[in-house]
């Protein structure tokens, strides 16, 4: 029965399965998202289709949300943190025609975000699904080749190795450097790749009452984070995880604990701190928020 | 009473020995056969004979140092006898690092370890402690007048006499109960032929057993308690 | 007889068959603690087979071999399971590859190199295994000022040394060496062989050296193991081996070395 699309679907989107993919795919996708929720953190291979977007460009993010998402959702789409990107809003509308959703850039609206690099300032709730767009699931890989050696080492949890980064960085620069793609063991059991949020994010992966799915299209591969679990970013004793700070608050609604992007205004080296998140930025300034220079053209752009 | 019941230290039963060189052949050369040979504490037999006559290879037998083609060589080891023949690696080696030690004319060299560190090895190896190896090897290498200056330095790049005589300082500062001795003299001036005597007679007043090879008559005559004649037991090819 | 330590390791006719071709055949021999055998024979004698086979890297046709394991007392390192054999490879033993390539993570520094085994066992404190890094570097006399330079910044010579720091971090007692100093020249090869004679003795390890060179097997082992066409030969003394061998082929591989 469900191979065939429905009535409704067959009159106004006649030349594709409700939300793009087939059924069958869909089915398949579900139960690799299942198992993923069964063993968290754990890479659960799947068929990775071909979509209409190049690899790199979030194909497994889509497959993920394509799966899940029915009528009823809301979702809502950011890259870097804002709904305004050129990828964000691109697949945005894809979901809008394909599965003819409501939209959202609101957080707090949306049923499923999915995003690439950020997980957004205001708290997630319970039923709220976060949808990550990944390039490389094994936090491995960069310092072991061999796909059949690090499969072992999850498999029989000898995570020492990713201690070795860890080292190289201390070393090199006297404290734990990496700031994205920052590595977390997952209930106290698997080693994951948070990538490619920046590891300011990384808190916000433990006991989020939200469900945390992770897809990569090219390496075929979806894991997740199910809601209240334990996740631990790795570090060393004396060198516990610190997440990013600035010195700066943003310019446009002077938030102070929010993630902020450097933006270069001139050749003169005047620049500018604003929110990553655009909807908590716009949200915030709506309150009456106010930053150093809340009257820049930018306001307008971002809000 | 007791005296007459003493085992020897040494006991040599039988023993045969040849070569057989299979990349000339297969030839076969017989050293010796049917030898019989025993020596007790205090005893230094010294092996009398032309050269090629198999007084080294006796020394390496007993020594496990080469295989016998027959008989047996017992060493009385932690109050028992011991046949070279059927003991294991593991016990040879053990008979080595205390009972049985070896001088020969070359020191193998290591390099890099200095000369003290080297006297000092035997020692350690049967577990005396750091600061008295290093007091009995010092005494020992003052006793055969090395230059001091020279105890901090590996031996590679000394003297043939400098080499030998840290040879005679590792082998007697342990005390070994059975000593062999092949040609520990050769490359030593008449003074230091002198030391080495003493040496060994000090030992045997201890109670070790020896057997040694003397190129240099007086040092022969000195430190005999009884000749071996080999050639006697010489066999023919 | 005197009383003697069990063996640390009892190999118990280990055979190693590629289809129809021998690798290694009913090799049996007891290793002690302490003790360093060789093995030696020309290439494609099967020794790298044999060490491949004992290190659990490959898994011989039949034939048994008890380890007297730390965590497991006395096992048979054929019969456990995956994850308890490469436990068993990452805590007791140490693996020296003649080629450090093969042996090292050539994507990170020569420190990191030599840390990793202590993170594999839970180190989790920088500036303790930061320590023992930098005195093991010392050990093996590198220059500590490159502790952070990548491995391919490095001689073959001081890759090696990185790679027996890597080795014996963490106090193995049993370590494989498969012609440690192989691809060395001839005067480093010297002072690495010191090095580790030394390192060895000191520790108190047990090793088996595969190599094909009688200086090597001279100088590092206390007994000899001779191999040809995948069978044992000869066994016994090193000494007793090399003065007074008694296989014909023993006899042809000790009178071809040069003498110098």
């Amino acid at each position: 029965m469900s191979v065939q699309p429905t009535a409704q679907a067959e009159l106004t989107a006649p030349l594709y399965n409700f939300a793009y993919l087939d059924e069958q795919t869909k089915r398949m996708i579900r139960r690799t998202i299942l198992k993923a929720i069964a063993i968290p953190g754990y890479q659960v291979p799947f068929g990775s289709r071909e979509m209409p977007v190049p690899y790199g460009w979030g194909t497994g993010g889509i497959q993920v949300t394509a799966s899940i998402i029915g009528r009823s959702d809301v979702f809502k789409c950011i890259d870097q943190g804002a709904d305004d990107t050129t990828n964000a809003v691109s697949i945005r509308r894809f979901f809008a025609k394909i599965a003819e959703v409501a939209v959202t850039e609101s957080t707090a609206e949306a049923t499923i975000i999915q995003t690439r690099h950020r997980i957004p300032e205001k708290d997630l709730q319970e039923g709220q699904v976060m949808v990550f767009q990944v390039p490389q699931p094994e936090p491995l890989r960069g310092l072991e080749p061999r796909e059949t050696e690090t499969r072992a080492m999850h498999a029989y949890e000898e995570y020492g190795l990713q201690y070795v980064s860890l080292y190289e960085s201390v070393s090199a620069y006297r404290r734990i450097a990496a700031t994205a793609s920052y590595p977390v063991i997952v209930d106290e059991r698997y080693l994951m790749s948070p990538s490619p949020i920046p590891k300011f994010d990384n808190p916000k992966l433990h006991m989020s009452p939200a469900l945390m799915l992770f897809g990569a299209g090219r390496e075929k591969r979806i894991y997740a984070v199910p809601p209240y679990t334990r996740v631990r970013s790795l570090d060393f004793e004396d060198y516990p995880f610190e997440t990013q700070r600035w010195d700066d608050v943003c310019a446009l609604c002077g938030a102070e604990e929010s993630y902020l992007d450097e933006v270069v205004l001139d050749d003169q080296g005047n620049r500018m701190f604003v929110c990553s998140d655009s909807n908590h930025c716009g949200e915030r300034r709506a309150e009456g928020h106010v930053g150093p220079m809340a009257d820049h053209a930018l306001a307008g752009a971002t809000s | 009473m007791t005296k007459k019941l003493e085992r020897p230290m040494i006991k040599v039963e039988g023993l045969t020995k040849r070569f057989t060189l299979h990349q000339h052949g297969g030839a076969r050369i017989g050293v010796f056969g049917g030898l019989d040979l025993e020596v007790k504490k205090g005893e230094c037999v010294v092996l009398a004979g032309a050269s090629g006559m198999g007084k080294s290879t006796l020394i390496r037998c007993v020594y496990g140092n080469y295989l016998t083609s027959g008989g047996s060589v017992k060493i009385l080891h932690d109050g028992a006898e011991v046949d070279l023949a059927g003991a294991t690696p593991q016990t040879i080696l053990d008979i080595r690092r205390r009972t049985m030690g070896y001088v020969s004319q070359f020191l193998r060299v290591i390099p890099r370890v200095s000369t003290l560190q080297l006297v000092m090895e035997p020692l350690l190896e049967n577990g005396v402690s750091a600061e008295e190896a290093e007091a009995r090897a010092r005494a020992m290498l003052a006793s055969l007048k090395l230059p001091e200056a020279h105890w901090s330095l590996p031996p590679a790049t000394f003297s043939g006499g400098e080499q030998q005589r840290v040879n005679i300082a590792r082998s007697f500062v342990r005390e070994y109960p059975i000593l062999l001795l092949d040609e520990p003299t050769a490359s030593l001036d008449a003074a230091n032929r002198g030391i080495v005597v003493d040496l060994i007679k000090a030992a045997l007043a201890k109670g070790s057993a020896m057997i040694g090879i003397f190129h240099d008559e007086s040092v022969r005559e000195a430190a005999a308690t009884r000749f071996f004649e080999i050639e006697s037991y010489k066999t023919a090819a | 007889m005197t009383t003697q330590a069990p063996p640390l390791l009892r190999v118990n006719r280990v055979s190693k068959w590629f289809g129809e071709i021998v690798g290694c055949r009913n090799v049996s021999f007891d290793l002690h603690p302490g003790e360093i055998l060789g093995v030696v024979g020309e290439s494609g004698s099967g020794k790298t087979t044999l060490l491949r086979c004992l290190s659990g890297k490959l898994e011989p046709t039949s034939g048994g071999a008890e380890f007297l394991s730390k965590r497991h007392g006395p096992v048979d390192i054929f019969q456990l399971g995956e994850q308890d054999r490469r436990r068993l490879q990452r805590e007791e033993w140490g693996f020296v590859h003649q080629n450090p390539r093969d042996g090292l993570r050539m994507r990170v520094s020569g420190g990191a190199n030599v840390a990793e085994p202590l993170m594999s066992l839970g180190g989790r404190h920088y500036g303790q295994m930061r320590r023992a890094t930098t005195d093991w570097l010392e050990r093996v006399e590198l220059d500590i000022s490159r502790v952070d330079h990548k491995p391919r910044n490095f001689s073959g010579g001081m890759q090696q040394r990185i790679q027996i720091a890597r080795n014996l971090i963490h106090q193995p007692r049993l370590v494989f060496m498969d012609e440690p100093t192989g691809g060395l020249d001839v005067s480093v090869q010297a002072r690495l062989l010191d090095l580790l004679r030394e390192l060895v003795r000191d520790l108190q390890l047990s090793a088996i050296i595969v190599t094909h060179d009688m200086g090597v097997a001279r100088l590092m082992a206390d007994r000899l193991l001779v191999m040809k066409n995948g069978d044992v030969v000869e066994t016994g003394l090193t000494d007793q081996v090399l003065d007074d061998a008694q296989h014909p082929y023993t006899q042809l591989l000790v009178s071809s070395v040069l003498q110098l």
